[in-house]
């Protein structure tokens, strides 16, 4: 048997990060919120760049709960998808190619979501990790947490359960 | 009659006050103690899943969380500004695309310091629900 060589770094990286620009591209609401996403190997971190649109209490002033629930809830579909994504593009074969073709797995359903806000979101970026402490065939378990200045002080963190797409192919 | 109409529109006013209510253009359509109902209108800006064209879930916990907040503040003995401490989305199908989306939220029970929350959102009918909450907000007893 035959090996390829193996690719260059540099066409693994634009490989995957076209992968993950056309994941979040094709979420319009991802795009109207103003999410975007930052990778470094397959850990992702989901950032929420600050607008006026995002506030929710103009006096204090201070983010939406809704908008913070909805970028939790955009971190940690995002992290199954990614992961799901993330394993066909190593696995390689026709899986890989489908990928790179631009054909994606569904997006996870959310069936439940819970947000714990532990204090106000300031008026400025915020950035969120989410990991999955569980993947079946069916259902995953998924948790978030975001902060702003100081990763290690939260202002909200979320857990939630996933329905997996059942694919036919 | 008239103070259900002039709370309707102190509250409208509210809501129209906070940025990203106005941004997802959502609008208060019923007020009355401890209870709101609140709707927005389907915007493909707020779609979730390109495939179908359903709502993306975010819109949904806002839409959610506002109209609990408004019943909070709707609440006969609140005495100031809330916030979400906890809330908790279980989603039973998906948005109707191009419908418009619905809540209603019930503030049930106070105490000095917490208020307790359940709502519901659909798009076509309150008995097929998109979504129910249960949350816990901050509260301030009316002095």
């Amino acid at each position: 048997m035959r090996r390829k060589p193996p690719e260059p770094m540099q066409v693994v990286k634009q490989r995957r990060d076209a992968a993950l620009a056309r994941m979040a591209g094709a979420i319009p609401y991802v795009q109207h919120l103003g999410v975007t996403f930052e990778r470094r190997g397959d850990e992702l971190t989901t950032v929420l760049q600050y607008d006026e649109k995002l506030i929710g209490n103009p006096r204090l002033p201070a983010l939406h709960g809704g908008a913070i629930g909805a970028f939790l809830e955009i971190a940690a579909i995002m992290e199954l998808a990614w992961s799901q994504v993330w394993e066909r593009m190593e696995g390689g074969g026709p899986a890989a190619e489908a990928i790179d073709a631009g054909r994606f797995p569904p997006l996870p359903k959310t069936i439940d979501f819970t947000v714990d806000y532990l204090r106000s979101g300031l008026p400025r970026d915020a950035y969120a990790r989410a990991r999955v402490n569980r993947v079946g065939r069916r259902y995953a378990s998924v948790h978030v947490e975001a902060w702003q200045d100081n990763r290690v002080r939260l202002f909200a963190q979320a857990t939630g359960h996933f329905l997996m797409p059942q694919e036919a192919a | 009659m008239g103070d259900d109409e002039d709370r309707l529109a102190v509250a409208r006013g509210f809501i129209g006050g906070l940025p990203h209510a106005r941004d997802l253009g959502m609008d208060i359509l019923e007020a009355a103690d401890g209870r709101a109902l609140m709707a927005l209108d389907y915007d493909p800006r707020f779609v979730g899943d390109p495939e179908t064209g359903v709502l993306h879930g975010g819109v949904v916990t806002a839409l959610l969380d506002t109209c609990s907040g408004a019943a909070v503040w709707l609440h006969p003995q609140s005495g100031g500004p809330t916030a979400t401490i906890d809330l908790r989305i279980d989603y039973m199908r998906a948005a109707q695309p191009e419908k418009r989306l619905f809540a209603r939220a019930e503030c049930y029970r106070v105490t000095r310091t917490v208020a307790f929350v359940r709502a519901m959102a659909w798009t076509e009918s309150p008995e097929e629900p998109v979504a129910a909450a249960a949350g816990a907000f901050t509260f301030e007893m009316r002095a």
